[in-house]
């Protein structure tokens, strides 16, 4: 497992109104190439000192690729990390305010205490 | 010596900013009251006159990530810029600069550590609008400068409630005992329930108006062992999944001491409960 990377990933596309815009519209592809390109880089080192060892494992990458926000919680993915890119990515396809948002929380309406642990 | 003249305690609304612009037709129907009760909070940190902010408030993950999270930070440097891309974004807060404070931030450093509280520092340090909504809501000028205390509210594993009463005692007893003539003013923004990424969020009310109103009680009246007697990291989870936020809070409660508020008041919102408090230490008039 590895929560941190998954993390990482919506930590840095949420940072960068390009890589938003392009994991909306592509998620295979943008994680495909976020783990290939990105997910080594240490983000206060230069490129050359990249980390080694990280990779997504299967239903890590597959809930990525699927912007399945489901299994990201499940996963104890961070919700304010997933929230806050969802919100860039969707509440645009809603009419009325906070529309998103609530049915992003009635997708999660069979989740209860304790949720998954979000500890990386 | 320095004199503490407020401690403002307060949640931290990032819709605010725009809420309270919006022309009255298209505002919500409970932009005015909200309006009114920051408006009358405002001047209670405006009536005494400060010259100088210490803020207490939380990275939500910007500049502070992961792979290097300080638990306690304080800021060390002339200026801060503040909030980013994703809160320009979701809540169209603008982009700010806030003045420094070298020296306090140097003093509480110094003191802190010695006093058993290993601070991280940044000497480069843009903060986000845990810091900024205040500014905006109770000193929209923008005028003072800030020493900003970043605590770990959001990263697991967290400092336990007690670490945070502790700070703030220790903070208490650094700006009294500040070689200063300035007047210092503290203030902490937090949360009370609330729930972010999960199944209980942007319903009408917080997730939990219980522990709300119980969090207020303990806030407005300075029962910091009947809040600590009740709150851990654990039963954290329970009101909201973003409730560690409330920790910002007792970290207040322990910079005010076992003393009743000052000023206490509370809004409820859609999505979360609002509270202000503010507690006068040397007396309102100071």
């Amino acid at each position: 497992m590895s929560k941190y990377l998954v993390d990482k990933f919506l930590f840095t596309v949420d940072r960068d109104p390009e890589l938003v815009e392009r994991y909306r519209e592509d998620p295979a592809g943008t994680v495909e190439w976020w783990e290939r390109e990105q997910a080594g880089r240490i983000l206060n080192c230069p490129d050359a000192e990249a980390t080694t060892w990280l990779a997504f494992t299967g239903t890590e990458r597959a809930a990525l690729a699927g912007h399945d926000h489901v299994a990201l919680f499940e996963l104890g993915a961070h919700p304010f990390l997933t929230l806050t890119l969802w919100i860039a990515m969707f509440e645009r396809d809603h009419e009325e305010p906070l529309a998103m948002q609530l049915d992003y929380a009635a997708r999660l309406a069979h989740k209860s205490l304790p949720y998954p642990d979000i500890s990386t | 010596m320095a004199k503490l003249v407020a401690i403002l305690a307060t949640t931290h609304h990032p819709f605010y900013y725009r809420t309270s612009r919006l022309p009255a037709e298209q505002a919500p129907p409970f932009a005015a009251e909200w309006v009114r009760k920051v408006a009358a909070y405002r001047e209670t940190l405006t009536r005494v006159r400060p010259d100088v902010l210490v803020m207490v408030g939380s990275d939500h993950f910007h500049q502070l990530w992961l792979d290097n999270m300080p638990q306690f930070l304080v800021g060390k440097a002339p200026f801060y810029d503040a909030n980013y891309y994703n809160e320009e974004r979701e809540f169209g807060l603008p982009r700010m600069l806030l003045k420094g404070h070298e020296e306090l931030s140097a003093y509480l450093l110094r003191e802190g550590i010695d006093r058993g509280f290993d601070l991280a520092f940044s000497n480069e340090l843009r903060v986000d609008h845990s810091i900024t909504c205040p500014i905006l809501t109770v000193r929209p000028e923008n005028d003072l400068p800030v020493v900003p205390i970043y605590t770990n509210i959001f990263a697991p594993p967290l400092p336990r409630p007690e670490r945070f009463v502790a700070l703030g005692r220790t903070l208490r007893e650094l700006i009294d005992s500040w070689p200063s003539q300035l007047r210092v003013a503290a203030i902490g923004t937090g949360h009370l329930s609330l729930e972010l990424g999960g199944p209980r969020q942007f319903g009408p009310h917080g997730p939990d108006p219980e522990f709300d109103a119980k969090a207020v009680e303990w806030i407005a009246k300075g029962d910091i062992d009947g809040c600590l007697a009740n709150v851990t990291l654990d039963s954290l989870h329970e009101p909201g999944n973003a409730t560690h936020g409330f920790m910002d809070f007792m970290l207040m409660m322990g910079l005010a001491g076992y003393a009743k508020a000052d000023y206490a008041d509370s809004l409820d919102l859609f999505h979360t409960m609002e509270a202000y408090f503010t507690w006068y230490p040397n007396g309102a008039d100071a």
